[in-house]
């Protein structure tokens, strides 16, 4: 309608004898009701750079759906940092142990395992035991996923969960049976 | 309306010399004493009618002047579906949204949460439907992206109850006992609300050189040709609308944003390496050949997971590093 009309108008001004010669064309094609300031090129960016020191992060870790794409993914960080850390920490501990009088051969931390009370060794075997298979079974999907198979949605989510339930299961056999 | 509103430029273009004229005082007799022939033809009607009275009334009143055709009388609404109003609070469907809210304007306040309630009944079965009318009808204050409302121009990519995806292609859920939250792309400097700066986003498009880089020319002058089987590789790459759910998605992205190029421009730099007519595959691969641009992916798959349009950016990615690996 509103166009209509600046049609009309249009044609009316220009059949309507001329009474003053200055008038903008774009005056009656348009005319704005909110007035904005006109801010220069410098000024602007002057504006924009201000605004964006004060631009916040979104969220994200703690918004974000927990999924077992991410999860799994981050699980098997903190499980390779534990078992290689581990590890780390037990052949250094095992180099500097002559020379700083420790015993830490075979047969010595046998015997202080055995005097554990049985809750110590069930939990200890558990710690070793679900870092060890998890990482060992999400490895081989990375292995996998390097040689370019298994990207479907469907077929992530299943190894994904596959791969958590046979590490529950293989983690409680070898603490408990083995 | 297009054409209507050119019909009005084309008329007011008259008045628009005048005042070039009149302004510059060049050629003024001329232009005043031009002859009225100059007009635009399709203005002869209207100009020859001018003392017609009728010719004056608006527009809108010479479409009430045509006799109504008896054949196309409207269908009684006896004979129709009818699509009723749902009556106010008796079948209400209520649900909260829980909406992200930051304004520039107050910057040293803290981003908060601001809730708002639809009737489900009245609103349209998207989630930007649910914005859309929150936007006009609550509170106008309220800023995101949109567009298309189709999924074709990525504009209103947000985080929606936890997964990045296209609001235009997000249903509400009808279960009105769960609260949907939205947040704009997650870990992205915000500009205001929903909207988030993508300029770093732009600038990582833009340094893959995603366009055909080539200088021998086709054997025959003519298009650069490809086989079905080379066109076919394109697949899954060509449709990306860089909407960036998938970028924002990724946990990488999130702690190595200013170097990682995260998966949706990794997507498009292998749309352009598996390209069969792009000459410059090993400059494209040498350039991703560094500890950050590419090798930041983990594989943690989040991307594909969350992509709206169905793409495979974690694909991608994997043939990118197994083309560089293998070559």
């Amino acid at each position: 309608m509103a166009s209509q009309r600046i049609f009309q108008l249009g044609l009316r001004r220009a059949m309507a004898p001329r009474l003053t010669k200055l008038q903008p064309a774009g005056r009656m094609i348009q005319r704005r009701l909110a007035a904005t300031e006109h801010v220069g090129q410098s000024e602007g960016q002057e504006i924009l750079a201000k605004q964006r020191l004060q631009r916040p992060v979104s969220p994200h870790l703690s918004i974000y759906r927990p999924q077992i794409t991410w999860y799994a993914s981050s699980l098997h960080r903190i499980t390779g940092v534990v078992l290689s850390g581990g590890l780390y920490l037990f052949g250094i501990a095992y180099l500097a142990a002559p020379t700083l009088g420790w015993h830490l051969e075979t047969p010595s931390l046998v015997g202080a395992v055995a005097a554990w009370p049985v809750w110590a060794k069930v939990s200890a075997k558990l710690f070793v035991a679900f870092p060890f298979f998890f990482h060992s079974l999400n490895g081989i999907r990375h292995l996998t996923w390097d040689l370019g198979w298994g990207f479907k949605n469907k077929t992530v989510i299943q190894t994904g969960w596959a791969a958590v339930g046979l590490t529950v299961a293989s983690a409680l056999y070898y603490t408990f049976l083995a | 309306m297009a054409t209507t509103r050119a019909f009005a430029r084309l008329a007011t273009r008259r008045i628009g010399t005048d005042t070039f004229c009149s302004s510059t005082r060049l050629n003024c007799s001329y232009t005043n004493t031009r002859p009225a022939a100059v007009q635009p033809a399709i203005f002869a009607r209207g100009l020859a009618s001018v003392t017609d009275s009728a010719a004056r009334e608006p527009i809108s009143k010479v479409g009430e002047k045509i006799v109504p055709d008896p054949a196309r009388k409207p269908i009684p609404e006896s004979k129709t579906s009818t699509v009723k109003e749902p009556e106010p609070g008796k079948d209400a469907k209520i649900k909260t949204f829980h909406i992200y809210r930051w304004n520039p304007d107050e910057p040293t306040s803290k981003p908060k949460m601001q809730t708002y309630t639809l009737d489900l009944n009245k609103t349209g079965p998207m989630m930007l439907d649910a914005l859309i009318r929150i936007k006009n009808e609550i509170d106008p204050t309220l800023t995101f992206r949109r567009s298309c409302r189709e999924g074709i121009c990525g504009s209103c990519a947000m985080n929606i109850d936890g997964v990045n995806t296209l609001a235009c292609l997000c249903r509400i859920p009808t279960d009105t006992a769960k609260e949907s939250r939205i947040y704009p792309l997650p870990h992205m400097y915000i500009v205001k609300d929903l909207v988030p700066d993508m300029t770093l986003f732009y600038k990582q498009y833009r340094s893959v050189k995603p366009y055909l880089q080539r200088d021998t020319p086709s054997p025959d002058g003519r298009e650069y040709r490809q086989s079905k089987a080379e066109r076919r590789k394109l697949d899954g790459l060509y449709e990306c609308i860089l909407c960036a759910c998938c970028s924002t998605s990724c946990p990488s992205y999130w702690w190595n944003q200013e170097e990682y190029l995260g998966p949706a421009i990794l997507l498009q730099s292998y749309r352009w390496i598996a390209d069969s007519r792009d000459e410059k595959t090993a400059e494209r691969q040498d350039a991703l050949n560094n500890s950050m641009s590419l090798y930041r992916c983990h594989t943690i798959l989040n991307c594909s997971r969350t992509c709206p349009k169905g793409l495979n950016p974690a694909l991608a990615i994997a043939e990118i590093k197994k083309s560089m690996a293998f070559t």
